[in-house]
């Protein structure tokens, strides 16, 4: 229903959310020094750590830093192949 | 009497700093407050021209820290509010002339006799900003509804939060209600929200705040201004009182309040 409404009055496109969506992944990484690039070199050392020990899904692997008032956090993501799949296969 | 100081400063420039000081001192003097403005922008020096006092000035911040007059001396006194003082940067000289203790200094010795002790920042996050938060009990960061000025801003929080100077609180200055109701300004709950810090003041983009300065008398002696209306209550939520916020939408037809509803609880 929101996202309805949103669409009809053209909420997506305003240039303040985009203001505010771009803002919030700027001060993240202004906030703890980490450059956009370092999370994407991170990412590929835990899938490579994981799938020592795991099967998963590299391209479902998802990592982000969020903000909680001024603290911030880092997200890993990781689903895990259901153990039907791997008994079919 | 002890004092308390509360520092005015920014991170990105030309967003509101003087006209806050000016405006939230003269607010306080006018509510029987003795108030003085220091104006910590060596070398750029403003508040004088804003409050209206430029043409009195014999001696400056720098002359007292040096030595040069005593503190007494470099005090202007308001004409029209007796009890606010204003003692004005050096032009001639640069940031290098002070030093933070240098300002901590002074005003511990100022706080016997003022009950706010208000300190233009420069622009900046040098040496004028160091020496501006250096003595500081509260600090007001001024911000637009802007990208960059909010971005500036959160550096300057992480700096203020380090230092252990605070708490900051936020004055979003500019704001223009017809644009944020287009959903082409940030409104004040998005700069809350990304910046996560106790909001003092919202003040609206107001033409009267170029026409008294021009007059030199601060818009918050004006009683039909808005900005000077949110100015006072940014000096009276300072002085302790309850204010609720001023409504940034004084107009707005029905969908314009459906989608401010839908808006409001959406996010
Ligand atoms: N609420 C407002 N409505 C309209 N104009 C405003 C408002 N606030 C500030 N201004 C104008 O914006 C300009 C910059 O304001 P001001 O000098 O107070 O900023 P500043 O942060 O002190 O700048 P600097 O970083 O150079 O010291 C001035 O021309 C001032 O009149
Ligand atoms: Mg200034």
């Amino acid at each position: 229903m929101a996202g309805f409404l949103d669409r009809l009055l053209g909420r997506e496109t305003k240039s303040a959310q985009q203001a505010k969506e771009r803002l919030k992944l700027v001060l993240v990484h202004d906030r703890t020094d980490i450059a956009p690039g370092v999370l994407e070199v991170l990412k590929d050392d835990l899938i490579a750590a994981i799938s020592r020990h795991i099967e998963i899904d590299p391209s479902a692997v998802r990592i982000e830093m969020t903000q909680e008032g001024r603290e911030q956090r880092l997200i890993a993501d990781i689903p895990l192949r259901p153990v039907r799949r791997r008994r079919v296969t | 009497m002890t004092g308390k100081v509360v520092t005015v400063t920014s991170g990105k420039g030309g967003v509101g700093k003087t006209t806050a000081t000016a405006n939230v001192g003269a607010a306080l003097a006018q509510f029987g407050d003795k108030v003085v403005c220091i104006d910590a922008d060596i070398g750029l020096r403003n508040l004088d021209v804003v409050l209206g006092l430029e043409n009195r000035i014999v001696y400056d911040l720098v002359d007292v820290v040096e030595g040069r007059c005593r503190l007494r001396q470099a005090m202007i006194r308001d004409k029209r509010l007796p009890e606010l003082y204003l003692i004005p940067a050096a032009q001639t000289r640069d940031k290098s002339a002070v030093s933070p203790s240098d300002m901590v200094r002074l005003c511990d010795e100022l706080r016997p006799e003022f009950d706010w002790i208000m300190i233009d920042s420069p622009a900046g996050i040098e040496r004028g900003f160091r020496n501006a938060i250096a003595p500081a009990d509260v600090v007001l960061v001024v911000t637009n509804p802007e990208v960059s000025a909010v971005r500036d801003a959160d550096r300057i929080i992480g700096l203020i939060e380090s230092e252990e100077k605070g708490p900051a609180r936020l004055v979003v200055n500019r704001i223009k209600p017809d644009m944020v109701r287009r959903g082409d300004m940030l409104a004040v709950e998005d700069v809350l929200e990304l910046l996560a810090i106790e909001l003092v003041g919202m003040i609206p983009d107001d033409e009267m705040v170029l026409t008294s300065s021009n007059r030199g008398t601060p818009v918050a002696l004006d009683g039909k201004s808005k900005a000077g209306q949110a100015f006072r209550n940014i000096a009276r939520r300072l002085r302790g009182e309850d204010v609720p916020f001023l409504s940034m939408d004084n107009e707005g037809g029905f969908l314009g309040k459906l989608v401010r509803r839908i808006r409001a609880g959406g996010d």
